[in-house]
Parts: C-alpha cells; sequence; structure tokens
C-alpha cells in the first residue's frame, strides 16, 4: 500500500478500498472463492427469509375482505372473527398463569436460592428439558393430562394450561437474564438502607428489570398466537366463538393458527387462508418487533 | 414482617418447582401410556415393522423414523452450509449499516409460525415441485427444502454468537501472519468457535425432528419406506397429527407410542446439544 499514514485505524481491516481488496483476492483464488460463497449465502438467506414475508403479505392482502370480520362463522363467510376472538381469549388466559409463575420461577433461581444448589440445578435441567420438547408432544401430553385426566375434555381451558406449560421456560428464562442484569449496587444500597429482601426484590431489583421481562412475555404471546400442534387436539377446531360458546372455555374453540391449519389442508378456501396468514404473520411480526425494541432498551440501560 | 418474607420464598420456591412437576408429569403420562402399547405390539414389531395399517391392527413404524432421519438429514445437509456461512458474513463481512436490518430480519422471522411456514410450501414449493417433476409435489425434498428455511434462523443466531465469542487475537494473529482476511476466518477463526457451531446445529436438528405441522402440510405423509426423494414421507410428528383426531383402542395407543419415541429422540439430541454446549472452550 503506497499511503502512509500515521493515525492507527480504529478497525484494520476496513483501511482498504474495495478495489484494493479485489486486486488481492484475485491473487489468491482459495479466498476469492470462499468470499463469494459467503456473500452468495448470506444473499440466500436474506432473500428467501423476505420472499416469504414479502411473498404472503402482497398476494394476501388483496383478499382481506369485510366478510371475514363477520361476529359468526359459517361456510358462506368463512369469517376468521370467532378465531381471532378466541385467539385473544386463550392468549391472555395463558399468560395470566404462565407469567406469575414465569417471573416468580426466575426471581427464586436468581435472589434466593444458592448459586449450584442441587434443587437449582434440578429445576434447570427441568426448565431446558421442557424448553427443548416439540409442541406435538405437550399436545399429546395436554390431550392425556388436561383433556383425559384432569376431565376437560377437547377444551380452550385444556389448550390453555398445554401452553402454559410450553411457554414457561421461555419466561423463565428471559426473567433470569432480565434480573441477572440488575446490577448487584441495587440490591446492596437497599440492604444498606435497611430494606428487607422481599422490599429489595419488589422495589429495587423488580422495576429495573420491567424491560427484560416484558420483553419474554411478549416472546411468549408470539408463540402462542402461532402454535397450532400443541392445540389441535387439546383446543380443539370447532369454529366457535368461546363468549357465545354454550360452555365458554369448556368448549372446543379454534385460534387463528388453528384456522389457518384447517382452510389450508381443506383446500376449499385458499383465498381466506391467504388473508389469515396475512393477519397471523402482521401480528405475530409486530410481536416480536416489540420484544426485541424492549430487549435492546435492557442492552442500552446496562 | 418475617412471615411475610418466608411465605414469599415459599411461593417463589414452589412456582419454581412447577417446572420440575411439568417434566415429571409429561414423561409419566407419555410413558405410561405409550409403553404399555409398545408391549403388546411387541418391541420389535413396532419399531421395526415396516407396515403400519391400523385398520389390520399392524402398527410398525419403521418408516416414521427413517421419514424424520432421511427428512432431518436432507434438510440439515442443505441448511448448515447456507446458515454456516451467512453467519460468518454476519461477524466478519456485514458493513454496519447492513448489520442492524439484516440481524433485525433473521430474528424476526426465527418467530414466523410455523403453519405460515407451511403454508409457504404448500402454495410455493409443493407447486414448483409438481411443474419439476411432473408428479405430486408433495415430497421428501419439498419437505426438506421449507425445513432447511425454517431452521435457518436458529443456526445462524446460536453460530454468530459462536463465532463472535471467539478472541479477536486468534483473527489479528492469522492475519498478522500474512494470512488473506478469508483464511483468517476459515483456519483461524471457524475452527476455535467449533463446538458452539456443533452446537447451534445439534439445536436446529432438534427443531427439525421435532417439527410438525410445516411438514404435515407439505410431505405427501405415505406411510411407507420412500425409495427416492421425489416421494412423499411421513414423518413421526405427522404420523400423530394425521390420525389422533379418530384413533381409538390400540391405534391411539401406538400414536402415543410414537409420540414417546419422538420424545426419546428429543431427549437425546438435546442431551447431546447440552454436552457439547458446555465442552464449549470460554475464553
Amino acid at each position: 500500500m503506497s499511503q502512509v499514514t500515521m493515525t492507527v485505524p480504529a478497525e484494520g481491516r476496513n483501511t482498504q478500498t474495495a478495489l484494493q481488496k479485489l486486486r488481492d483476492l484475485s491473487r489468491k483464488p482459495g479466498s476469492l472463492a470462499a468470499a463469494v460463497l459467503v456473500h452468495l449465502c448470506a444473499f440466500i438467506s436474506f432473500s428467501v427469509l423476505i420472499f416469504l414475508v414479502a411473498f404472503i403479505l402482497v398476494k394476501g392482502v388483496s383478499s382481506i375482505t369485510p366478510d371475514l370480520f363477520a361476529w359468526e362463522y359459517n361456510s358462506e363467510n368463512v369469517s376468521l372473527m370467532p378465531a381471532l376472538l378466541n385467539t385473544v381469549v386463550l392468549t391472555v388466559m395463558a399468560l395470566l398463569i404462565a407469567a406469575p409463575l414465569g417471573v416468580l420461577s426466575a426471581i427464586f433461581l436468581v435472589e434466593y436460592a444458592k448459586h449450584g444448589s442441587r434443587l437449582v440445578r434440578l429445576i434447570r435441567i427441568a426448565a431446558e428439558t421442557l424448553s427443548g420438547i416439540p409442541s406435538i408432544v405437550y399436545g399429546l401430553f395436554g390431550l392425556l393430562f388436561f383433556s383425559g385426566f384432569c376431565g376437560m375434555k377437547v377444551s380452550m381451558l385444556s389448550g390453555c394450561l398445554t401452553v402454559v406449560i410450553m411457554v414457561l421456560p421461555l419466561i423463565m428464562r428471559t426473567t433470569e437474564e432480565a434480573l441477572i442484569a440488575v446490577p448487584d449496587a441495587y440490591r446492596e444500597a437497599s440492604f444498606g438502607l435497611g430494606a428487607g429482601k422481599l422490599r429489595t426484590i419488589v422495589r429495587a431489583v423488580l422495576p429495573t428489570a420491567v424491560p427484560g421481562i416484558l420483553s419474554g412475555i411478549i416472546l411468549a404471546t408470539g408463540r402462542i398466537i402461532g402454535e397450532t400442534a400443541a392445540l389441535l387436539y387439546t383446543a380443539g377446531t370447532v369454529a366457535q366463538n368461546v363468549f357465545t360458546a354454550s360452555d365458554g372455555v369448556m368448549a372446543s374453540t379454534r385460534t387463528l393458527a388453528l384456522h389457518m391449519y384447517v382452510l389450508s389442508t381443506e383446500g376449499l378456501h385458499m383465498e381466506q387462508a391467504y388473508a389469515t396468514a396475512v393477519i397471523l404473520l402482521a401480528v405475530v411480526l409486530a410481536i416480536n418487533a416489540l420484544s426485541s425494541f424492549l430487549a435492546k432498551l435492557v442492552v442500552r440501560e446496562r | 414482617m418475617k412471615i411475610k418474607e418466608v411465605l414469599m420464598k415459599g411461593v417463589c420456591m414452589a412456582a419454581a418447582c412447577t417446572s420440575v412437576l411439568a417434566v415429571i408429569l409429561i414423561c409419566a403420562f407419555l410413558f405410561g401410556n405409550g409403553i404399555p402399547a409398545i408391549g403388546k405390539i411387541g418391541v420389535f414389531d413396532f419399531l421395526a415393522g415396516v407396515k403400519w395399517k391400523p385398520g389390520n391392527d399392524i402398527y410398525g413404524i419403521l418408516p416414521m423414523i427413517l421419514g424424520s432421519i432421511y427428512v432431518t438429514g436432507l434438510s440439515l445437509i442443505m441448511g448448515v452450509p447456507v446458515a454456516l456461512l451467512t453467519s460468518v458474513y454476519m461477524a466478519f463481512y456485514c458493513p454496519k449499516r447492513v448489520y442492524g436490518p439484516f440481524k433485525a430480519a433473521i430474528n424476526l422471522l426465527a418467530g414466523v409460525p410455523s403453519v405460515v411456514y407451511g403454508f409457504f410450501g404448500l402454495v410455493i414449493i409443493v407447486p414448483l415441485m409438481r411443474q419439476m417433476t411432473g408428479r405430486d409435489g408433495s415430497t421428501m425434498l419439498t419437505a426438506s427444502i421449507l425445513l432447511a428455511i425454517m431452521v435457518l434462523p436458529t443456526i445462524i443466531g446460536v453460530t454468530e454468537t459462536a463465532l463472535r465469542s471467539v478472541p479477536a487475537a486468534y483473527y489479528e494473529g492469522a492475519v498478522a501472519m500474512g494470512a488473506t482476511h478469508e483464511r483468517a476466518v476459515f483456519t483461524a477463526v471457524l475452527p476455535a468457535a467449533r463446538s458452539g457451531v456443533i452446537a447451534g446445529i445439534v439445536l436446529g436438528m432438534g427443531r427439525v425432528v421435532g417439527e410438525t405441522m410445516a411438514v404435515v402440510m407439505v410431505a405427501g405423509n405415505q406411510a411407507r419406506i420412500p425409495d427416492s426423494i421425489f416421494e412423499g414421507v411421513r414423518t413421526l410428528t405427522s404420523n400423530i397429527v394425521m390420525e389422533m383426531g379418530y384413533a381409538a383402542d390400540l391405534h391411539r395407543e401406538a400414536l402415543i407410542a410414537t409420540g414417546v419415541v419422538l420424545f426419546v429422540f428429543i431427549l437425546i439430541i438435546n442431551m447431546a446439544a447440552s454436552v457439547i454446549k458446555n465442552k464449549a472452550i470460554k475464553y
């Protein structure tokens, strides 16, 4: 390189111009091939993933009609409104159970338990096992335990409890990370002022960890909304509204993701399936974007 | 005051124990319902039987076990190189301006529900396959391509973290010795990140084996051992989803037993992943 500069560049590898880089690479065919492959693969991954979302959004938006939002489902309008309402109810119910359970578990692991004790190790192994179990196995378990053993039959409640177990490890892990990220100085200052353990947790630790905890709960919301396999045989696929169903939460009710599965496997209402896909995708993407935004807040605060 | 403290600790501990309880219940109910069925059918007839004919009370799940293995293998062959090189791009090539949106997109796509992926496969890949082969488009290859796409975000995420955790000295040392950027990345950094990369791949494998809805929508689901990648295939997961709705008696128990086999597969894969992850060198 002819230019000799006195200042030390912050990142050595970025001082070459693109032309120089190309010239260097042309002398090393192996490196050139590697560079080309890396860029090609990055392009493939990115474009495939973008194409998938764009295709569904573009193709589906035109299929959204007012008919789809009719209050009751029938084979004429193929309304997704009941499924949409069911999804909201099921998600809220599941979060009301899973969020406190997950947050309290994480508080126990981080604040109360002795690190490396046998109980902590057991809980960690259990949570790790749960997070690896595929959703169809949760579905089978829900069918055997909640629907069968507990006598809930195929009902929204059974599906709800099944997804509670499914998202529990997710909420636990994200809350744990958020709690660990809270500096110890907060706890020490609170203890120093004479606060007890409980007051320290509630007043000093939890408020600081809120964005991280929320990001985990929102991530769990996305998982629940998109879930199919765990709900197929626990919540069932009946297209009725949970508010108007005669047994309420004890009735079999399909969620939006299940609605979409049923429509696309029947193959009779592809237009409506496209529209449902758009709504499902938009909701899940918005939820995940919100979650990662909140997670970024945590990092910035640290 | 003291009582409140003790009470709170107790409540937290009880909450933390629910996950242990859940694992115990899942094991108890799956194994409790599935193992007797395997006993009734016969271990050998069940695991190595090539015929699945519920109508005749013949329950052999070898086609499904092989189906799961084939589909997983094929999708990893397609997905892993692309994911690996993409994560190399993310860690060592990506301009800062592109990185933000790129990373966000991959994170968002990890959250796309599998039923949406399945739908995409159904309306894009299946017709494409039909045109190319002139036969039914729901094949093993179709399912593998779709799963390869689905597994990209998972592997890219874990592998990128592994690559970034390698100390900069590895890269700098190689460059100082006269290696090109590429040579430094592929011969110094990548081998050092080996355990993390393998852990990512095994994690992805777990995802693929357990994936249900996307597979059942595009794989054809014929319960026989496929002769080529252009034939339909049924995996362990789709076997359960396909027939659980109307199964009764021994048929139903055989499906639960299928779930047990799947569960054992997943446990082995996840255990392998966590062993590899713990073995990974901490810098």
